[in-house]
């Protein structure tokens, strides 16, 4: 299959105090195009900074990146914080079309296709409303809607639904995967969740060490819908835990 | 916000008490206010005071009259208002370019920390000697004093208030491509550095007012100048005027400020 992402060799450190510490360590992964890749890992072993460099807001130190995009996009990558991150001085459909600002729509144009991404995530009726008017579920799917509404071609989701309540976000995960299938997007799901990746993604990749090495690569096939249940998936479920390394089984699975 | 949801409940059950309270509240501030009055009128009739010296509030609505029909009350609040309208807008556009400029960049805060630290100690007023001397004494004068006010207000609050911005939010606008310096500024720093920009701005309202009584102490017509007038002639009276002119239009001012700033920041929690 044709790959939009092509990663070889990244390396990335920080310089802190004159001391330097490698966080990703010559990391080489393919992108399908269209795939739902669940990146796991344990805190602080990169994965975030993987989403970083793709975005471009980390440089790498060393290896390339060659996306390999369709439409000729200022911005063909999407990312969607941890923490929603709305600017809290716009209206819900002012933070949606945000990233549509200086691409030389009408202010009518960018407002229609803000109110698209928001029927997409089912938030068209709070479009109006400001964002500290809404709950912490809410405001993450208007983050959503705010990446969607680019059209990226390339969704980067860093931990996005850990902050929220159990109920949430299983309701986000399935809307989640409803908007993949429906949009086709590539999507890269960073989460410390094994089973929240397992659930969601095509293909999970394990990362794991300092520096962040890739670790494992598993196809997931369950067919969809699924169901959370991770008993056909638990030789998957353990083969993770195995690279993860034990003592980090618990900071991996339980939160 | 951990804070603002942990005291909400207690403010709600505080201010069931509180609207109970609140009819003897304005009672009481009201009885207040009365027996002050009443005492001010007594001072003088008693021959405590020299009624020259201190005017019985019973003799201010007649001045206040005969002022506002020869038409040098509306004279003297309109030429106030022009000089400092003039000098906080000045002062006001100068503190939001140079405190937002030293906010963003390293270099320019770096450049003109020693200036700062000179200049700012200065009194505004003790710029008074060289307001005369390059202006005369005349409204441009009065800008001058005003607007220097002004500006070392508004120009640590947008200073400080673009310092604190949060970097979170900057990402955000770099992760959408926004990553020139107009573009950061107008999305993401200006509307962030809003209520603490306005916050400085408030302040400066007063402290304008002050600095324009005070040139016109100095002889910029205006209220202040009506009131130095009015108190050679040992017209107490008036000068009493002028003194609660000052205070009504300064509390008008500020209310419609407070007004404008809660439309600004309706979004805020």
């Amino acid at each position: 299959m044709e790959s939009v992402i092509d990663i070889r060799g990244l390396s990335l450190a920080f310089e802190r105090d004159g001391h330097r510490t490698l966080v990703l360590d010559s990391l080489d992964l393919s992108i399908a195009r269209g795939a739902f890749i669940g990146i796991v890992g344990a805190s602080g072993v990169g994965k975030s900074t993987l989403l970083r460099v793709l975005i471009g807001l980390a440089k790498a130190s060393a290896g390339e990146v060659t996306l390999s995009m369709h439409s000729g996009k200022r911005q063909p990558l999407a990312l969607v914080f941890q923490d929603a991150r709305l600017l809290p001085w716009r209206r819900v459909v002012d933070n949606v079309s945000f990233g549509l600002e200086g691409g030389g729509l009408s202010r009518a144009e960018r407002r229609a296709k803000a109110l698209d991404a928001l029927g997409i995530v089912g938030l068209v009726d709070l479009a109006d409303r400001w964002p500290h008017q809404l709950s912490g579920g809410q405001r993450q799917r208007v983050a959503l809607a705010r990446a969607l509404a680019v059209e990226p071609e390339v969704l980067l989701m860093d931990e996005p639904f850990s902050a929220l309540d159990a109920i949430t976000r299983e309701g986000l995960q399935d809307e989640l995967v409803r908007i993949w299938r429906l949009t086709g997007k590539t999507i890269l799901f960073v989460t410390h969740d094994i089973e929240e990746a397992i659930y969601l993604a095509d293909r999970v990749v394990v990362l794991a060490g300092a520096p962040g090495r890739l670790a494992a690569d598993h196809r997931i096939d369950t067919p969809r819908p699924r169901t959370r249940s991770t008993e056909a998936s638990a030789d998957v479920v353990a083969s993770v835990r195995r690279h993860l390394g034990a003592e980090k089984l618990i900071d991996g699975a339980a939160i | 916000m951990t804070d603002l949801i942990a005291s909400a409940p207690a403010r709600a059950t505080g201010s069931g008490a509180a609207s109970g309270a609140k009819l003897p509240a304005a009672g009481l501030a009201a009885a207040g206010l009365l027996v002050f009055l009443v005492a001010w009128e007594v001072v003088p009739r008693l021959g405590l005071f020299n009624p020259l010296m201190l005017p019985g509030p019973s003799a201010i609505p007649a001045a206040f009259w005969s002022e506002l029909k020869s038409g040098a009350w509306g004279s003297a609040v309109g030429s106030s208002l022009g000089h400092y309208t003039i000098g906080l807008a000045l002062g006001a556009l100068l503190g939001v370019v140079f405190g937002v400029a030293t906010g963003m960049s390293r270099l320019a805060e770096e450049a003109t920390a020693w200036i700062v630290r000179v200049l700012r100690p200065i009194p505004g007023l003790a710029w008074v000697p060289f307001a005369i001397i390059w202006f005369g004494v005349n409204r441009t004068a009065a800008v001058f004093i005003i607007a220097i006010g002004v500006f070392w207000i508004v120009f640590f609050a947008a200073h400080g208030a673009v310092r604190s911005v949060e970097r979170d939010l900057i990402e955000v606008a770099d992760a959408f491509g926004f990553r020139r310096w107009h573009e950061r500024l107008l999305k993401i720093l200006l509307p962030a550095a809003l209520p603490g920009i306005l916050v400085g701005l408030r302040t400066a309202l007063g402290q304008a007012w002050m600095a324009v009584v005070a040139a016109e102490i100095f002889g910029v017509p205006g209220l202040g100048q009506r009131m130095m007038q009015a108190s050679s002639l040992l017209a107490t009276e008036l000068v009493v005027v002028y003194m609660l002119t000052m205070a009504a239009l300064y509390g008008l001012l500020d209310s419609a400020f407070v007004a404008l700033q809660n439309w600004l920041l309706r979004w805020k929690a």
